[in-house]
């Protein structure tokens, strides 16, 4: 061995060198933990999140037009679609729209199918449900998207 | 040490344990002794359960009970189409997703015979690369932390966090992306992308040198490391082990190099290998191998070429009668995909080649006649994800 190494060996200087680094981000400036739920973090536009139903803005009426692509798209098979003919206009219209979120993985198939954007996935990330039934969001949820509780300081 | 690993870890000392499942009164005095570890074992890395027999602190061998993870992902290829399938590949190897996403995409792609476009080709590989990256941070940090090293821990969770930013911003989700499509990538970047990139670079490049500096010189580390977990380049050619485990061994095999795909031979990149084949080896594979990939971000991004990201594919995913096999480099070794087509819209059968399945069987090799606490170190270096073991 060495002198060198031996120096290197008795002083510690591997240890050392560790500790220093660690030292170094003691400064209060490197703290990286987020303080959530005070603190919400901001998620990124295209985050896949909680699924919502698109309204019109001005007439609130929906943007579905049953055409049930999403439901076929999706691998799960979560979404059921029901629809009724309207006799005057002779087009379909949506009745009910089921979303089984327990079962869902937010892989964005079924937004990507559908034609007229009225599905979407959004940026509501909180989820949570004491039951599972409440897992299984129905057409007025799905348009109002989660409520979830928010915490300020 | 390594001398008598070699000579008790040839290839035809590996056989099949035979344990009885209640000890007879005869065996019980011997001083052999049979233990479970996990399947809840904090340093198996998920679920996975190792028979050990045990001479004292000394193994006398190894047996890996697996499937507790087991989900049937290759049954559930049979009967989605191709396109619903594409989610649930990221979902074996969770921690390298898009990995994932990038073998079986271009898989089916293979199948169809097109070719996604350059530029998506060029996205595929930063996010890939980033991928990469993400895997071999989460590796070392928890592989330090089996070993009992608690500060890399922290240092490359938060440096990852940079890289699920980047996932989160392109594609909408950190884990488990989704991020290609059959045919190219569904996503334009975003703006200000190849800005990140550029500056992820650079902010890792000295991370990485903090955790060698943490770690490399460290004595506990070095101790606790080298010679430990010998395998030879013959053997893991004999058991088909790939990845950072063979390279270490000294076997220069990636492929990446060897059978370049999606763009790969534009890129200058070197290929680290080992020579001692242990697990501190592995460790330094896997570092040189993080600053490799920073250098082809750094190519890739420099010459992101413009044009669509995504190729002409009919609207219904329907390949005619054939098979195919398309293995690619994922951050733990080949990772492979074997689809059977019988010219319908949903696969006939598709196999998948996990490169942790298949290192896996190595620790019976790696840790034969090596101490109770080297067995967590080494299932840490042969990095497993139990999502993609057991699928
Ligand atoms: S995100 Fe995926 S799993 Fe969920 S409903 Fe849409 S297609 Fe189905
Ligand atoms: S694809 Fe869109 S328009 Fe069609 S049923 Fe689904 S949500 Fe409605």
């Amino acid at each position: 061995m060495t002198m060198k190494k031996l120096l290197r060996k008795v002083l510690l200087l591997d240890l050392l060198q560790g500790l220093s680094l660690t030292f170094r981000y003691q400064d209060p400036k490197e703290i990286y933990t987020e303080q959530y739920p005070l603190q919400r973090p901001e998620v990124a536009e295209r985050y896949r999140g909680a699924p919502r139903l698109n309204v019109n803005p001005d007439t609130n009426e929906t943007l579905c037009i049953a055409c049930d692509l999403c439901a076929l798209a999706c691998p799960e098979h979560l979404i059921v679609v029901t629809s009724e003919r309207n006799e005057k206009t002779r087009r379909k219209e949506l009745t009910t729209f089921t979303y089984d979120l327990s079962r869902c993985m937010f892989c964005g198939l079924c937004e990507d199918a559908c034609p007229t954007d009225a599905l979407e996935l959004t940026q509501d990330f909180e989820l949570a449900n004491y039951t599972r039934e409440g897992a299984i969001w129905d057409r007025q949820t799905l348009e109002q998207g989660p409520q979830p509780t928010v915490y300020k300081k | 040490m390594s001398e008598i690993l070699k000579s008790e870890q040839s290839a035809s000392s590996v056989k099949h344990l035979e344990l009885e499942a209640t000890p007879s009164p005869a065996y019980l005095d011997s001083d052999e002794l049979i233990l479970n570890m996990g399947p809840q074992h904090p340093s198996t890395h998920g679920v996975l359960r190792v028979i050990l027999k045990l001479d004292g602190e000394k193994v006398m061998g190894t047996e890996c009970v697996i499937g507790y993870l087991h989900r049937g992902v290759e049954k559930i290829a049979e009967h989605r189409t191709y396109a619903m399938f594409n989610p649930y590949v990221d979902r074996m190897d969770y921690v390298a997703a898009v990995s994932n996403g990038l073998g079986y995409c271009e898989a089916v792609e293979k199948l169809l015979n097109i070719e996604a476009p350059p530029r998506a080709q060029h996205i595929r590989v930063i996010l890939a690369e980033l991928n990469r990256l993400a895997s071999h941070m989460l590796w070392l940090g928890t592989h330090a932390l089996d070993i009992g090293a608690i500060t890399p821990l922290f240092y490359t969770f938060r440096d990852r966090e940079e890289i699920l930013k980047i996932f989160e911003k392109y594609c909408g989700a950190r884990l488990t992306t989704h991020a290609f499509r059959i045919g190219g990538c569904l996503y334009e970047t975003y703006e200000g992308f190849e800005d990140e990139c550029r500056n992820f670079v650079k902010f890792v490049r000295p991370k990485i040198d903090e955790y060698e500096t943490l770690l490399t010189t460290n004595r506990i580390w070095v101790e606790r490391t080298k010679g430990v977990g010998y395998i030879s380049g013959d053997d893991c050619k004999a058991m088909g082990v790939t990845g950072p485990v063979l390279r270490a061994s000294g076997v220069k095999w990636d492929i990446r190099k060897a059978q370049p795909y999606s763009g790969y031979q534009n890129f200058d990149f070197d290929i680290p290998v080992g020579t001692n084949g242990d697990t501190y080896d592995r460790y330094l594979v896997r570092i040189a191998e993080m600053r490799q990939s920073l250098r082809i971000i750094e190519q890739a991004v420099e010459k992101l070429p413009e044009g669509p990201v995504m190729a002409k594919v009919p609207k219904v995913v329907k390949p005619a009668v054939g098979e195919v096999y398309h293995g690619i480099e994922s951050p733990k070794g080949e990772l492979g995909y074997f689809i059977v087509s019988d010219g319908s819209t949903q696969p006939y059968r598709i196999r998948v080649r996990p490169p942790s399945f298949v290192n896996l069987q190595a620790l019976d090799m790696m840790v034969r006649g090596a101490l109770v606490a080297d067995v967590v170190a080494v299932i840490g270096t042969i990095d497993i994800v139990l999502g993609e073991v057991d699928r």
